[in-house]
């Protein structure tokens, strides 16, 4: 009996053994299935044309065989066309333009987003949830179609002028739309109802004003989760392609995702610069991923919740 | 007391309400008067427009077009194909991750990374590892002795594009699946585990009786969000195609790509109402797989 017990538990071990091998290997391939297309962007973005052309391609290269030209060129200003006078690809220019849309919208949805997360989980008045049920109800629905009309009211707005826009009329047409957001204001409400009622009543009778017991008591305990929000909105500006093509009128007042797609291409032979596609799209996607190993933590932490609790 | 603290709540609503209704309850409501103007020219008189009456016609007009159904199969071909193959895979990853509780955050880590990427630079990476004669992925079939693909160019067949499509829009999506899944499955109670363990149960016994029943509203939910948001591709399509929107013109043509191709023909005569049609169509669809999760989940839950 105690024999057949120890040939079990050997039996036991070995198949353990076996099991973590092949969970390591299914990761570890995944892994690599998940970092090439990274790889092979920065790789490319360090060939020379020819090695980019070169049959079979070149899988790896040593440092000494880097070639920086591409991402010089990047910056080597244009004589002729419709950027001449700018760099060939104006990283600084979109990167500038990405930075003020994010910083706009980031404080317009927090301070929107706050104030009616506030009125949803602390006051009580007549139809609250009513008017919470229809807000989450527009979370259904596609945004392409707003963008219809959106348009439109920008252009009487005044902001769209297709002869003679200027710097600040592209700014509010592309950010005013996103001032707000119903995902962090239901995110944030739950953050909010988490915090214990007997607090606030205390705060009452001491003859706080709601308004500062949001300041002071509701805003600093949910710090955390309102760092999340404005983490994840400032990362929203950098994946936006449509509506800023839509609403601006000149390439400068463009964001990073807009300059990418289409340059490097020539018109007239329909060739494709792809070192320098990649040494743009390398430059675009580095801040990103700066971001992300900052704020981690936070990040992967917002995006679970939103999950789970959608 | 209660008018004031009424009053006050509407105070603090207000900023979100007032651009929600300019910006999204408006413009909901316009798309459909949109869709049912006749010879619309949106931008004329000044920005306020011209039409000669209203019409049902561009809902005919559309469903007449070619490119319109075009874009109904891309669409759907590319839902119904990358959303359950990408639950499942980062299901087994998420229970494969469960097993190495040391090396899990390292590997989360990793596979997070595609979340917080551009799309579009992350796309003309994947154009260019489709590209027939230098790209990674004909080199790797090469090893096979299977002779090269054109994925994305000029000549490449319609199943080709797609392929390539569904295996980058794959590789996008994995990442928050995978997140959700682990947190969920962190909440599902280890007593079920240690029963099955007691009874000697198998892997594929285990993730087949314990993890996938017990995770169902969660895999409910995710397949029913990650299905609207796969009717939307659009970005993924411009990354690996560019303007071009396929390896021979609108060939991968998704239909919100069909809304923006009408919408930036605001010129012609009529062509923003074919977009706003289109656009109302694709919200009917999300509307459809809407109503089909809240009553599958209020009916069956697994518990």
């Amino acid at each position: 009996m105690a024999e057949v017990f120890v040939k079990n538990e050997k039996s036991y071990k070995v198949q353990k053994i076996i099991s973590n091998v092949l969970t390591f290997s299914f990761l570890g391939a995944i892994a690599i299935v998940v970092l090439v297309p990274f790889y092979w962007m920065i790789l490319t973005s360090l060939k020379s044309s020819t090695m980019i052309e070169s049959i079979p391609p070149i899988l790896f290269l040593k440092p000494s065989q880097w070639q920086i030209w591409n991402y010089k060129a990047l910056f080597e200003i244009v004589e002729s066309g419709p950027r001449a006078g700018q760099p060939l690809f104006p990283f600084f220019t979109y990167m500038k333009n990405t930075i003020v849309i994010s910083i706009i919208t980031t404080i317009g949805t927090s301070i929107t987003t706050i104030l009616a997360a506030f009125a949803f989980a602390r006051l009580n008045f007549k139809g609250r949830d009513i008017v919470f049920a229809i807000i989450i109800a527009t979370m259904m629905i596609p945004g392409e179609i707003f963008i219809l009309t959106n348009f439109l009211t920008i252009n009487k707005l005044g902001w769209y002028d297709i002869m003679n826009q200027s710097y600040s009329d592209a700014i509010f047409a592309m950010t005013l739309p996103f001032m707000t957001s119903v995902f962090y204001t239901f995110y944030l409400r739950q953050t909010f109802k988490q915090i214990p009622n007997e607090l606030y009543y205390a705060a009452k009778v001491d003859g706080t004003t709601d308004f500062k017991y949001l300041l002071k008591v509701m805003i600093p305990v949910a710090m955390p989760t309102i760092i999340t929000i404005i983490i994840l909105n400032s990362m929203g500006a950098w994946s936006a392609y449509i509506w800023p093509a839509m609403v601006t009128t000149k390439d400068q007042f463009r964001l990073v995702s807009n300059g990418l797609r289409g340059a490097f291409t020539d018109s007239g032979s329909g060739r494709t610069d792809y070192g320098q596609q990649m040494a743009s799209a390398a430059l675009v996607t580095a801040p990103l991923l700066v971001v992300f190993f900052v704020f981690r933590k936070q990040i992967m932490r917002g995006v679970s919740r939103s999950g789970i609790k959608g | 007391m209660e008018t004031k603290n009424n009053l006050k709540a509407w105070l603090y609503l207000a900023p979100m309400l007032i651009l929600m209704i300019v910006f999204t309850f408006y413009p909901l409501f316009n798309a459909f008067i949109i869709s049912f103007y006749k010879d619309y020219l949106p931008l004329a008189n000044d920005g306020a427009g011209s039409i000669t009456g209203y019409t049902f016609a561009n809902y005919s007009v559309i469903l007449k077009n070619q490119l319109f159904w075009q874009s109904i199969k891309n669409t759907f071909v590319l839902a119904l194909v990358s959303v359950p193959v990408s639950i499942l895979i980062s299901l087994f990853i998420a229970v494969a991750l469960k097993s190495i509780p040391k090396l899990k955050g390292f590997f989360q880590t990793i596979f997070f990374l595609p979340y917080v990427t551009n799309g579009i630079a992350v796309g003309m990476a994947f154009a260019v590892m489709f590209h027939r004669d230098y790209g990674l992925f004909n080199l790797v079939l090469s090893w096979f002795k299977i002779s090269p693909i054109d994925w994305i160019g000029g000549t490449a067949s319609w199943w080709a594009q797609m392929g390539a499509l569904m295996i980058f829009t794959i590789w996008e999506s994995l990442a928050f699946k995978i997140l959700v899944f682990t947190s969920g499955l962190q909440n599902i109670d280890k007593q079920y585990y240690d029963a099955a363990k007691i009874d000697h149960a198998t892997k594929w016994t285990i993730f087949k009786r314990i993890t996938v029943p017990l995770l169902s509203p969660l895999i409910l939910y995710i397949s029913i969000t990650s299905m609207i948001g796969a009717l939307k591709a659009y970005n993924s399509v411009i990354g690996l195609f560019g303007e071009k929107l396929g390896g021979q013109p609108y060939s991968m043509i998704t239909i919100v790509a069909f809304v923006y191709k009408y919408r930036s023909d605001f010129s012609f005569q009529g062509f923003y109402s074919y977009a706003a049609s289109a656009a109302i169509i694709l919200f009917i669809i999300t509307l459809i797989f809407s109503l089909i999760q809240t009553t599958v989940s209020k009916k069956r839950i697994h518990y």
